[in-house]
């Protein structure tokens, strides 16, 4: 009997890494194309040109352009990733619940998986031949009602046009991901809560949002990375001049317009944080949502 | 004096007639069941009741209450679904909690009733657990607890027991006649199990492609059948044919026997054919006293099933089934043995349709 | 009631989708004064610039599709197969670039393979391409994954291993002969869905130099008036086309399913 014990640890100890092995090729492909680069921004945020330690960049961030170009994309996903969600979502459920005609919502899902693609470039073009200055909405309103657009404040190149435009994509993402959810509700729940009593907003207000809560939670968090980090939809709305972080990083990149390359890397470190903390946060809120799930 | 009564409710889905000329008066504390094959619009009906369809005609009063306008949520009805209706996001307490928290009933109100509902199954210890940490059976019993917390008028039940296992299924039918009992609660109950049906029912309702074939107490039902379908559904049936020899009397022979059938006089003349079913307990193994007559049988095929022994055999020219009780110092006959089988004229069903 | 609000909701929505799309396909037909033509079309495709940039980002989504293939397959099944507890790092490493902008990335790569590296990819056109490739497979790789390990789940990947080894089948036959075959449809719907992705991809190519169709389309945005929403036409088209293409093989797949 002495030897038993040891025995099986042997060959844990030997079995471990041979089964890793399969899953190097993954691992070196992640750590080169993914962890590495990233890593090397968070570094670079904390070194001087010559590679010593210092959090001047950091503070270097601190001036009034770049705290305004942050709180400008900060405002752009966190508004395009709530409309995007609200007006998802009242798609989705008037599509799933509402008694539209079956028929709809296969094309509904396909045009989603389309729209929500179509993103970049192509989109802007798609948005000034119709809200900018000679755009096709702009040119009706103005010679058949009178109404000038531009002189009620509205331009296509500004913080607003962006939203709009950013809409295009923000909604069908929402309705791709949030269908499967809404048709994870079980009608036999719905049936449960109003013959115990309750009206439809009771019904939605204590069980079916609670149980939609994770998903949309996720897919706001997943609307805010995709907003936050959209570079060519508004490089080819405004050009450079917009002041919101991804077209600065952008323009640094080109050019070190801030005349201070290490600048560059705690920019990009910054945009990370934002996006880390809005996924840890939706974690940390599912994690305490979901008590009630396996 | 009838509590619920259903007045010649009728369902159609597009073309599609599923419940036809539906009329039913529940007294009440009465325990009615609902049974028939899977499509026959058993569902239809209850869903009817609780609010979630409206008839095509057809009208439902509750004590005295035209309700068939009226909204689900405005019924004071409990239902309890077939399987995982429970609020999956709510601690068992929760959701006995429901009904009363949606009419705003007071705290502590909530929670003496809750205390009191989860004590009447059972569970009083698993309030804080969240309904995936339960057992099929245990959220059967919360579903249960939860539908009669807000003191319902009627319970409606819709084959609450199918998704369960057979030992549980069985206990936790015993546990909901016994609660419905103790609190006189009128109860509409949905299946297909005949056996489950007659156990627990005050009264059967036997429906088939939307219509209530026979409606009477399980022992009517089982002994009495109206139709071929019901005396079909709700047991095993031996038919044969026999030969009408006396119409004003009843006598028929069966294999060279004469035998008096018990819905005499018959409506048929000397020498037709009629046909008649027996229950496979109405074949009595053995020669007994009582008996009119006595045929000889093949045995082919012996099931022991506990108490009761099926046996399978030929006799008179057709293959039927007998069951005996087991005894302990009388071993079953052999497969291919000869066994004497006593019948009685009052035993038979005479079928129509 | 329920029932005006749902159509109200749907059609506003379709509506704010509808209006671009009319938009840009009516502006890009005015190219010619008083009638519509399709001159700005004509002179998309008469651009030799249009066809340079979008084969080199045809090839380019093929060469991301082959990395991604070779990458996810292979891993994706080793996983369910041998290491169910690397899961949860696997799923995190593919859900990242969901979070780290992808201008983030390509930032990185900039800085840390440039001439003076240990890797100096950006040094030459031919390392620039494929960093670039490697670029759009981290893309590609949230969805490429979750497709093939989706399709992975609907197989039994241990029976059919050990029948394949019981018959003395390597690896490499398994996962080709084997694997690959039964996850064909999910390979096909994230490759349609890698190509949409890396035809209109912009930031990564503009910020590598590299020619290719974001940047073009950008650049043309920049400086003409009607080739533009042409050229958006051109693209939504594409798109579509990939998403169709994408479903297409799914509801083939099924067909199939439903016959065998
Ligand atoms: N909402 C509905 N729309 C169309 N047909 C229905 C609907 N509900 C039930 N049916 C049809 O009505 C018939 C009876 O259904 P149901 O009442 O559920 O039967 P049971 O509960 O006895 O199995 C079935 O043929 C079913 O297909
Ligand atoms: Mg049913």
């Amino acid at each position: 009997m002495p030897e038993d014990p040891s025995a099986p640890r042997l060959r844990h100890k030997w079995r471990m890494p041979v089964e890793w092995l399969g899953i190097v090729p993954f691992l070196l492909f992640a750590l080169l194309f993914l962890i590495l680069p990233t890593m090397k921004i968070v570094v670079g945020a904390f070194q001087t040109p010559e590679g010593a330690f210092t959090l001047q960049n950091l503070a270097d961030l601190n001036t009034d352009s770049i705290r305004s170009a942050y709180w400008t994309s900060i405002r752009l996903s966190l508004i395009t990733a709530l409309l995007g969600c609200a007006i998802g979502f009242a798609m989705a459920a008037a599509v799933v619940f509402g008694g539209l005609p079956k028929g709809i919502r296969s094309p509904l899902l396909t045009f989603s998986g389309v729209a929500s693609n179509f993103a970049g470039v192509p989109l802007a073009f798609a948005f000034i031949a119709t809200l900018g200055p000679v755009g096709l909405i702009t040119v009706w309103l103005r010679t058949e009602f009178g109404i000038n657009l531009r002189a009620m404040g509205f331009n296509l190149l500004s913080f607003n046009g962006l939203v709009i435009t950013y809409l295009f994509f923000q909604i069908p993402l929402m309705i791709l991901i949030i269908i499967p959810a809404l048709d994870g509700l079980k009608r036999e729940w719905r049936e449960a809560a109003e013959v115990l009593g309750a009206t439809g907003a009771q019904y939605w207000r204590m069980v079916a949002l609670p149980i939609l809560f994770p998903s949309l939670l996720g897919t706001f968090a997943l609307l805010f990375a995709n907003a936050f980090g959209a570079v060519a939809t508004a490089f080819a709305l405004t050009g450079p001049q917009l002041n919101i972080v991804p077209i600065k990083l952008f323009a640094q990149i080109r050019g070190d317009v801030l005349g201070n390359p290490n600048l560059g890397y705690a920019l990009a470190f910054g945009m990370i944080v934002i996006t880390a903390l809005a996924n840890f946060l939706y974690i940390w809120l599912r994690v305490r949502s979901e008590r009630w799930l396996k | 004096m009838s509590f619920l009564t259903l007045t010649h409710l009728e369902k159609t889905f597009g073309q599609n007639r599923v419940v036809k000329d539906f009329s039913l008066s529940i007294a009440k504390g009465e325990f009615i069941s609902l049974l028939g094959p899977s499509g026959c619009g058993k569902t239809t009906v209850l869903r009817m009741v609780a609010g979630f369809e409206t008839p095509t005609s057809g009208g439902i009063t509750i004590d005295g209450r035209d309700v068939t306008g009226l909204r689900a949520n405005a019924r004071n009805i409990g239902m309890m679904f077939q399987a995982y209706a429970l609020f999956p996001n709510m601690t068992v307490a929760d959701n006995v909690g429901f009904g009363l928290k949606v009419k705003g009933a007071p705290r502590a109100e909530r929670e003496a009733r809750v205390a009191e509902m989860l004590k009447l199954i059972g569970l009083s210890d698993l309030g804080g657990r969240f309904p995936f940490q339960l057992s099929g059976g245990q959220q059967q019993r919360v579903a249960l607890a939860r539908a009669l917390a807000p003191r319902p008028s009627v319970l409606l039940l819709d084959e609450p027991l199918s998704a369960l296992d057979a030992k549980v299924r069985v206990s936790l039918r015993n546990e909901i006649r016994q609660i419905q009992q103790e609190l006189g609660i009128t109860t509409i109950f949905v299946t297909h199990d005949q056996e489950e049906a007659m156990s627990i029912s005050d009264r059967i309702v036997v429906m088939n492609g939307g219509v209530a074939d026979q409606v009477g107490a399980p022992f009517d039902i089982y002994n009495r059948p109206r139709t071929r379908f019901v005396a079909n559904f709700v047991g095993t049936l031996n038919t044969f044919d026999v030969q009408v020899t006396d119409p004003a009397q009843g006598r028929v022979t069966l294999a060279g026997q004469s035998l008096t059938l018990p819905d005499a006089p018959l409506a048929s003349s000397v020498g037709q054919t009629l046909s008649v079913a027996l229950r496979p307990e109405a074949l009595r193994l053995g020669r007994l006293p009582d008996a009119e007559a006595l045929l000889t049988a093949r045995v082919t095929d012996v099931h022991f099933m506990g108490s009761v022994i099926r046996l399978k055999a030929e006799m008179a020219g057709a293959l039927v089934s007998l069951d005996t009780f087991n005894r302990p110092d009388a071993p079953p006959p052999v497969v291919g043995s000869e066994v004497e089988v006593s019948l009685s004229g009052r035993d038979f069903i005479v079928l129509q349709g | 009631m329920t029932r005006f609000f749902a159509w109200a909701a749907f059609l506003l929505g379709s509506l704010f989708f509808l209006l671009p799309l009319i938009g840009m396909t009516e502006f890009s037909l005015k190219a010619r004064r008083g009638e519509y033509s399709f001159d700005a079309y004509m002179r998309v495709f008469e651009d030799q610039r249009f066809w340079d940039t979008f084969s080199y980002s045809l090839i380019l989504a093929a060469a991301t599709i082959v990395v991604g293939v070779f990458l996810v397959v292979p891993t994706a099944y080793w996983v369910r197969l041998k290491l169910p507890q690397a899961r949860p790092v696997i799923e995190f490493i593919t859900l990242l670039p969901l979070v780290i902008p992808a201008i983030v990335i390509v930032f990185g790569y900039i800085r840390l393979y440039n001439t003076s590296s240990f890797l100096p990819m950006t040094g030459s056109a031919l390392g620039t391409d494929i960093l670039l490739t490697m670029g759009y497979t981290t893309l590609a790789l949230p969805y490429m994954y979750r497709s093939v390990d989706t399709g992975l789940r609907t197989i039994d990947v241990g029976t059919l291993t050990e029948a394949a080894q019981s018959l003395g089948a390597g690896w490499v036959t398994i996962l080709a002969r084997i694997i690959l075959p039964n996850v064909m449809v999910a390979v096909l719907s994230g490759a349609f869905l890698t190509l949409a992705i890396v035809l209109g991809e912009f930031t990564m190519a503009a910020l590598l130099n590299r020619p290719a169709f974001g940047p073009y389309m950008q650049l043309l945005g920049a400086n003409r008036a009607y080739e533009p929403p042409a050229l958006a036409v051109i693209a939504f088209a594409i798109t579509w086309g990939c998403m169709g293409l994408m479903q297409l093989v799914t509801r083939l797949s099924k067909h199939e399913r439903a016959k065998a």
